[in-house]
């Protein structure tokens, strides 16, 4: 009963969102107040009807009705109670609804949210924003109901994928989603804007609050999901530049570029069309990721149930939302003429070249990740482009970014200086100096290059702290002046400090991990001992355990360091109970130095294991700066002149024409 | 500065960034692509020893040899023609015999393909989707189901 409950509520929501699609629309056209206004109950609506259906669908997993088709082929009855609940978005059709319910989200929070919005920008978002709703939930309704019942249930369900019984993946999803689907916003509030045929400063003003929002949880989503990779794949690595992880990272790229030229466009009411193009294509790239991840149309390590008629539904959905959004841009883009032009050596100056690079590297990635399928097109050579393409065009266009983007906030608009830049920087540099010697002498072998990889890390969060320090006049000033102006600084200020640190320490973490990685595999039997990154690992022997759905058997390893006992590590082999399926759980030592990571292979001989350890120096650095980019984010989202419905309003209604 | 000449920097700029780009893109190509082959398509038409390829198929039933060390032996199939390979390392969960596999390295002079790395899918039923075309195309019946979602107990 529930379940039609929730699928009656799905089916209504497709229908508010079709009222939300044309009835503000048309309200704004012809300048009517109330039709413009049912906009805002609309939005509430649709999100309050998906929470329904959304809760409805999580009953249904909670309480393991297997008479739904869903619950049967993705659950178990003896599964956790956390993997039930997670297993609502481990699934396609479970996933879709979770999109629409955050797309939802974001319409409703606009509505909210957006007091101080022009009414008709505002109806045009909202009707905007309903309408990818509707073409989600067409495609839900359509291909992928979540509702669909069995006419025989089974005794007991499928099982939800070992590998994704994982408390990081349960929640990266969610974390990922409301990224991709953030971008929404920035696209529904672009395409209003075209709509309307007139931007302002103001509009960049509404606009990166929300982008802000979803390229924070974008960066935590990727991060989490590495991290997942990193500790459940037994592989040792965080990132394979896999087509599914380089579908959320176009995203994120473009949306960094996205964040900096909204900057620009608020402040100096420049790179107008350059911002409205970057929203659209922002969104666009996640829209191809759902594409891509769904329709398996690429060979990827993630396994996502797929199917090629699905597939060619989302792909519908991008040619019609990209596709419609660009020709209304050509259509209008001759009304705005391309403005801002600056020095180059200045703040905007800075970010365009920011720009420049993000998008241009967002290009190599994207190119990367079609050309297989394009060649197979055109040739039917089947190919993959692998690490060594990604490493060889994406590192070179990092560098110069990195190596910029201390001088960048020190610049002043307009006109910057950047002999005074450097000058300040002379500390940051210095510092970056010391870190270069101590890495060469702390890692006696890999490529030399490696440690100027680090000390440009270095650099980055030297430089992002070079930065504060000359806002709060440290060292300069008197120390209640210092303290003052500390606690003054915008909460944004402290945002982007934050997130450039983040960036220079990931950095450093990269560089490390890839450069200087160990590894050894080897067959071990009980008593066997094997030395890596200072450490002796002695195997104990295995035993075998039981898990709550699940059978392993778990080596015992004895970790010292110079004789001292450090910890035990217990790499698994597990066996699942439905569906029967092997995974293997690492054993992992984490230190400020860096990760022992150890993992086993197949019984060899009765008792001797194959064994693949690795230390992985300064690793954790990675997530923590990611971690450390989500913090800021929340900072500078808090802040209050960019706080989502700041009072401002100051309704400039000059057209377009810039400069 | 004149408007000219910052309207000269941008533009030669984004002219610079793009070519670089490009430059590194195209011998990025050249050097790091790898071509994927079925055991089929290198018996008709040999790879040059020492070229990286990836071969795919599946893992030939009774083929398996465990050696010393990590080292492992076994064919890769595509029900027509067979290669064996060699692989040093540890294997990845779900390999097993009947399963599609992709090995990635390199192929010696006596036919023995050197892999240094081993993919299977996590996925009990999988077929590499490029396996399962090339078997498609030469006209090879595969049993078992498609996907997942479709299967049911």
């Amino acid at each position: 009963m529930i379940i039609e409950f929730g699928h009656f509520a799905l089916i209504l929501a497709l229908l508010v969102a079709a009222f939300q699609t044309v009835v503000p629309a048309w309200g704004a056209r012809v300048n009517d107040g109330r039709l413009m206004r049912v906009a805002e109950p609309a939005a509430v609506s649709q999100l309050f009807l998906l929470l329904i259906a959304f809760c409805a669908l999580m009953h249904a997993y909670v309480t393991s009705d297997f008479s739904v088709a869903n619950v049967a082929i993705n659950s178990h009855s003896t599964k956790p109670l956390i993997y039930k609940i997670s297993g609502v978005w481990g699934n396609h059709e479970g996933s879709m609804l979770l999109w629409v319910l955050i797309l939802a989200l974001f319409g409703a929070a606009v509505a909210v949210f957006g007091n101080n919005l022009p009414a008709t920008l505002k109806a045009n978002v909202l009707a905007v924003q309903a309408s990818i709703a509707l073409a989600f939930l067409l495609f839900i309704v359509l291909t992928s109901d979540p509702f669909a019942r069995l006419a025989q249930p089974p005794a007991d369900g499928n099982g939800l994928n070992p590998i994704l019984q994982d408390p990081a993946l349960a929640f990266h999803p969610p974390f990922l989603y409301t990224g991709y689907v953030g971008f929404s916003i920035a696209f529904s509030f672009a395409v209003a804007a075209l709509i309307e045929g007139r931007v302002d400063a103001a509009w960049a003003r509404w606009v990166r609050p929300w982008t802000l929002a979803a390229w924070m949880f974008l960066t935590i989503g990727i991060a989490m999901g590495s991290w997942w990779a990193y500790y459940e794949l037994g592989w040792g690595g965080w990132w394979f530049w896999d087509p599914v992880e380089n579908a959320s990272f176009m995203p994120w790229l473009a949306g960094t570029a996205l964040l900096h030229s909204a900057l620009v466009m608020e402040k100096r009411e420049a790179l107008k069309v350059w911002t409205i193009l970057l929203a659209i294509l922002t969104f666009s790239l996640s829209l191809m990721g759902a594409f891509i991840v769904r329709s398996g149309v690429l060979t990827s390590v993630h396994s996502f149930a797929v199917d090629p008629e699905r597939g060619v539904f989302i792909l519908g959905i991008l040619v019609v939302f990209t596709g419609g959004a660009l020709a209304l841009f050509a259509l209008r883009a001759k009304d705005m003429r391309f403005g801002g032009l600056f020095a180059p050596i200045s703040r905007e100056g800075s970010l365009v070249f920011n720009n420049l690079l993000l998008v241009t590297s967002t290009a190599t990635v994207l190119i990367g990740t079609l050309y297989p399928l394009l060649l197979e097109a055109t040739t039917g050579d089947k190919i993959s482009v692998g690490p060594p393409f990604f490493n060889m065009t994406f590192g070179p266009l990092m560098l110069p970014l990195l190596l910029a983007m201390p001088f960048g906030p020190l610049l002043a608009w307009k006109r910057g200086d950047v002999l005074a830049a450097a000058q300040r920087l002379m500390f940051a540099a210095m510092a970056a100096v010391v870190v270069l010697a101590v890495a060469y002498a702390a890692f006696e072998r890999g490529p030399w290059i490696a440690p100027f990889g680090i000390a440009l890390g270095a650099f980055v969060m030297f430089g992002a702290v070079t930065e504060w320090a000359t806002r709060i006049k440290l060292g300069t000033a008197q120390f209640d002046e210092v303290a003052r102006r500390a606690v003054n600084l915008p909460r944004s200020n402290y945002g982007t400090l934050l997130a450039h640190f983040g960036i220079g320490l990931m950095v450093v973490g990269i560089v490390a991990t890839t450069a200087y990685q160990q590894e050894r595999i080897l067959v071990m039997k009980p008593g066997d001992t094997v030395e890596i990154g200072g450490f002796e690992l002695a195997f104990k022997g295995a035993v075998p355990g039981r898990g709550p759905n699940y059978r392993e058997d778990i080596a015992q390893f004895d970790v010292t360091r110079g004789g001292a006992a450090v910890t035990r590590l217990e790499p698994s082999k597990r066996l699942y109970d439905a569906p029967p399926q092997p995974t293997t759980e690492s054993g992992i030592h984490a230190s400020w130095r860096g990760d022992l990571y150890v993992v086993i292979g197949d019984e060899q001989t009765p008792g001797s294991y194959a064994v693949r350890a690795y230390f992985n120096p300064l690793v954790r650095f990675i997530w923590l700066g990611a971690l450390i980019m989500f913090v800021g984010g929340g900072i500078s989202l808090s802040d209050r002149r960019l706080r989502v419905g700041a009072p401002r309003k100051s309704r400039r209604s000059a057209p377009i024409a810039a400069e | 500065m004149t408007r000219k000449q910052k309207r000269g920097w941008m533009i030669g700029g984004g002219v610079a960034t793009l070519t670089v780009a490009a430059i590194l893109v195209l011998f990025a190509l050249k050097d790091s692509v790898v071509f994927f082959h079925t055991p089929s398509d290198i018996a008709e038409k040999p790879v040059p020893a020492g070229n990286r390829i990836r071969l795919g198929g599946l893992v030939a039933n009774g083929s398996v040899v465990r050696g010393a060390g990590t080292t492992v032996s076994f064919k890769v199939t595509d029900t027509l023609k067979d290669i064996p390979v060699n692989f040093t390392g540890v294997l990845p969960d779900l390999f097993r015999e009947g399963q599609g596999v992709v090995a990635e390295g390199t192929i010696g002079t006596d036919g023995t393909f050197t892999a240094d790395s081993v993919l299977a899918k996590h996925d009990e039923n999988y077929m590499p989707p490029e396996v399962a075309k090339s078997l498609e195309a030469r006209g090879v019946k595969l049993g078992g189901s498609a996907h997942p979602e479709t299967k049911a107990q």
